[in-house]
């Protein structure tokens, strides 16, 4: 494969990264949802391989090899069982109209052009022209979290989220050393695990797993 | 030499830590707990006073460095001259209350578990040793806010009473205002020390030698005294200390009134003199014109209370002012470059602090023997002590005597040459100073003149006359412990007072190393017995021949009336026919304080009200008088409310941001990560 190929490839993955980012950002089905967020560590997966085989770099394939494991198949379990065991078959709610969250988050692509217009005329790495994808993603997943109610939701796009911020350090950098990728792969298990259980909580508390009923949490103004 | 003073007085810090920590085993025996650890703090406290004494009296300077500070950034310990004065000011009173500790604590036993006000003691008392000893700013501060908070449990002690908490609370909150004034103060000198690079400016001895630009060494000067006078209780920073001292238990009261306040006093002397060095002659003046405030207005607001221990406190203000009177005095002389009129007024105020923790720490001590036998603060509740209570009556009056200034006893030799130090001031360059000097000098004789006055009725309303309460209580002497305690206090009062010139001998390297210039020369010229500050035909006094003098006519008037035993008749007291006397018709301290009330009136917050009970027949026959009197601190209303009030209204503010909502808190995030993008790209 040259180098041609490869920077094709690479930039038709960040390509379906960025539309499974919108995607979601659009999908009022929890189960869509996870679908969309299993294909977007799917093309992760796929990039990040290529990446290291054309840049050289084999600590590149472990890292493959975490997100498919991670975010293809364990987490997408996880996510399932949740809902299974939780019983939440219903639509997801948002608080901005879809529409114009896709609005926001077409500025939001442009933005991340814009910002990354200097770095990517400075790189001379293959994957240079996607770190504004990647940034893109990051803040599309941000965005997702805003204004989404379901804490379903709100987890799925925390981890969309992280998966921006992977996709940019393969872009940028060719990956983070294999100990920081390693301890970030933990990080997302653990705080995976931990939503898991906090769920729990939030449903037998307040019946619902709408975050809008977490504002009773908030202390009362003190009045004299 | 093998054993140096900063070894004793490291070892004295030890074992106050560890008493304070072994403490906590013992809690199920409380009575052996107080002995063993009260007598630990005593030994501890000896031990200070021995390596700070040795340290003054030899002029060593001895170093330590400890390595178990953060990484880098070791504890530096050093023990010059200064510190050696403070801590035989700190450890000598140490060591009197912690006698006293073992009678007084031990009393408590039954009624509460003490260990907490054990382990707080000593770390308490570790903690004003190692401020003293300190010498970098991270260990200083670390030592400052170990003493805080060890105070702070103090004071909380008895916590079941809402006002206790109060208090606490309101003296936490002063001491962290004032710890972040004098953390930013020695950031200040950090900075420009050292640059801001690393961490190496964070000694005292890399501020010692950096030359500070003048604005930035007001601004450190300025923030330093800010926060010192904040733990000194400087008027207007003084109204914890009212609230703080009356509900902490009496032992610790005499501590914080007694040495706590100093600890701010050397801080100022340490920035000042030590550290920076050089300053311009206003510094020196602001500190003299707050002096006097504190001194004015201590004295007055203590003359309106009549709760003894809240008296006392207010008296801590007033003797703040009088010690930073001579410490303003001496940087004033100082900057005019008059270094021997800068030694003493240095000495006097220096004097001072010593003299002040003595006749405070005992007048405290006394006050908790009485709140101990009669479990009451409020003086217009009692009288006739002297009859139950002989020793602490005799003990309280040696520290009424002192407090006013009254020879032979201490306080008079440390104002009196606080007088000589303001009475030089017209060979003073400066036109303004000249004029102002003398007022200040009559501030200060009105000063000690209304501070007499207040102990006249603190002692004549509490042990004099009848008891005035309804419930006559079950009163007591108290044990030996205490009374102990507080005749070793009074002997040093007395010892002080007669014997000023040896002090001035022995603090001579202080004034020396501080304004270059000794004061023993002159002062001593006229041998031992004679005090002569400038010189011997300018003035002098010789606090023995008084002493000598007063013993002598106290033994005549004793013989004329004891020769004779018929002399002397007990009968009733004569009613001018009224028969119907009771004792709640005594002179009390409300109608004592009356003239001076409505002289100063406009100083305070007085509502008065006088109602006639309605039972009367008729309004000219009043069955019942009913007089309410509240005087209330105007600084509250003045400083203290708005700034609460402001501070409420912001944080209601700012709490809205608090929504409740986490897309609410994203969005907060989202935003400043899109904003800094924004203004990063531009």
């Amino acid at each position: 494969m040259n180098i041609q190929t490869a920077s094709q490839i690479n930039g038709f993955l960040a390509a379906f990264v960025l539309l499974t980012a919108f995607g979601m950002l659009a999908q009022k089905r929890i189960y869509s949802l996870i679908h969309l967020f299993t294909w977007q560590g799917l093309f992760l997966s796929i990039n990040t391989a290529i990446v290291g085989y054309v840049a050289n770099k084999h600590h590149l394939y472990i890292s493959s090899i975490l997100t498919l494991s991670l975010k293809v198949f364990l987490l997408p379990y996880i996510l399932h069982a949740l809902i299974v065991r939780l019983n939440i078959r219903k639509e997801v709610e948002t608080v901005v109209n879809i529409p114009a969250t896709m609005l926001i988050g077409i500025a939001l692509v442009i933005f991340s052009y814009h910002l990354t217009a200097p770095v990517t005329e400075l790189s001379t790495l293959i994957t240079r022209s996607t770190i504004a994808v990647a940034l893109a993603t990051v803040m599309i997943g941000l965005l997702m979290m805003i204004t989404r109610r379901h804490a379903v939701t709100q987890i799925i796009g925390f981890l969309a989220m992280e998966n921006g911020l992977f996709f940019a350090a393969t872009s940028a950098t060719y990956g983070m050393p294999l100990v920081v990728e390693l301890g970030v792969a933990l990080d997302v298990l653990i705080a995976a695990f931990i939503f898991g259980i906090f769920f729990f909580h939030i449903h037998t508390t307040f019946d619902s797993l709408d975050v809008e009923q977490m504002a009773r949490l908030k202390e009362e103004d003190y009045t004299e | 030499m093998i054993v140096a003073p900063v070894d004793i007085a490291a070892a004295s810090v030890m074992l106050l830590l560890i008493t304070g920590l072994a403490a906590v085993l013992f809690r199920k025996s409380p009575g052996f707990l107080t002995t063993v650890s009260f007598y630990s703090c005593a030994l501890a406290s000896l031990m200070a006073v021995t390596s700070g004494i040795w340290t003054v009296a030899g002029n060593v300077t001895g170093k330590m460095v400890l390595l178990s500070g953060l990484p880098d950034l070791p504890f530096h310990l050093r023990l010059d001259p200064l510190s050696g004065f403070f801590l035989t000011v700190v450890g000598l009173l140490c060591f009197f209350v912690s006698i006293y500790s073992a009678g007084y604590v031990k009393a408590m036993t039954g009624r509460k578990p003490v260990v907490k006000l054990v382990v707080f003691y000593c770390l308490f008392i570790a903690g004003m040793l190692m401020v003293v000893l300190a010498d970098d700013a991270l260990f200083f501060l670390i030592s400052w806010e170990a003493m805080a908070a060890a105070s702070y449990f103090l004071v909380m002690f008895e916590d079941e009473q809402i006002e206790n908490r109060r208090a606490a609370f309101l003296y936490l909150v002063v001491a962290h205002v004032g710890a972040i004034a004098i953390l930013l103060s020695f950031g200040v000198m950090a900075g420009l020390s050292a640059g801001f690079d690393d961490f190496s400016g964070f000694t005292f001895d890399a501020m010692r030698q950096a030359q500070f630009p003048a604005k930035w060494a007001t601004i450190a000067f300025l923030l330093a005294f800010f926060g010192f006078a904040a733990k000194a209780g400087v008027v207007p920073l003084h109204v914890w200390l009212p609230e703080a001292h009356p509900v902490a238990p009496s032992n610790v009261s005499a501590l914080m009134s007694g040495v706590m306040l100093k600890t701010a006093i050397y801080g100022i002397v340490r920035v000042t003199f030590d550290l920076i060095g050089v300053f311009p002659w206003w510094w020196g003046g602001l500190v003299l014109a707050l002096g006097l405030i504190s001194a004015v207005m201590g004295v007055l607001y203590a003359l309106m209370q009549h709760d003894l221990k809240r008296l006392l406190a207010y008296h801590s203000v007033e003797n703040i002012g009088i010690i930073l009177i001579g410490i303003g005095l001496s940087m004033i002389f100082t900057s005019f470059n008059l270094p021997v009129m800068a030694a003493l007024a240095l000495i006097a105020g220096l004097y001072h602090t010593l003299n002040h923790a003595m006749f405070k720490g005992l007048l405290f001590m006394g006050a908790g023997a009485v709140l101990h036998s009669t479990h009451e603060r409020n003086m217009e509740e009692m009288g006739g002590l002297i009859h139950k209570m002989p020793w602490t009556a005799a003990l309280f009056l040696v520290g009424c005597v002192s407090i006013s200034a009254l020879p032979p006893f201490n306080g008079f030799v440390s104002e009196w040459l606080t007088f000589q130090a303001f009475l030089l001031s017209p060979s003073l360059p400066n036109q303004v100073m000249k004029l102002i000097m003398p007022m200040g000098a009559a501030l200060l004789a009105l000063t000690g003149a209304l501070a007499a006055a207040c102990f006249v009725k603190a002692f004549g309303v509490t042990f004099l006359g009848h008891w005035r309460g309804r419930h006559q209580p079950n009163v007591h002497e108290v044990d030996w412990h205490m009374r102990t305690g507080m005749i070793l206090s009074a002997l040093t009062c007395l010892c002080l007072g007669i014997f000023p010139t040896v002090f001035i001998e022995w603090t001579d390297v202080l004034s020396e190393s501080l304004v270059g210039a000794k004061l023993s020369t002159s002062a001593t010229s006229g041998g031992w017995m004679w005090l002569t500050p400038i010189a011997p035909e300018r003035a002098s006094y010789s606090g023995f021949i008084v002493f000598l003098g007063v013993l002598i006519v106290y033994a005549v008037v004793y013989a004329v009336l004891h020769v004779n035993p018929g002399k002397i008749r007990r009968g009733a007291i004569w009613d001018c026919g009224f028969e119907k006397l009771t004792s709640r018709m005594q002179y009390n301290a409300t109608s004592f304080s009356m003239p001076i009330r409505r002289i100063f009136g406009f100083l305070f917050h007085i509502r008065e009200e006088t109602r006639v009970s309605p039972q009367a027949a008729h309004s000219a026959f009043p069955a019942r008088l009913i007089y309410n009197l509240r005087i209330k601190d105007r600084f509250w209303n003045w400083i203290y409310k708005p700034v609460a009030d402001a501070t409420f209204r912001v944080s209601r503010q700012v709490g809205r941001l608090q929504q409740g909502r986490i897309q609410a808190y994203l969005i907060y995030s989202f935003l400043t990560i899109i904003i800094l993008l924004l203004v990063k790209s531009l």
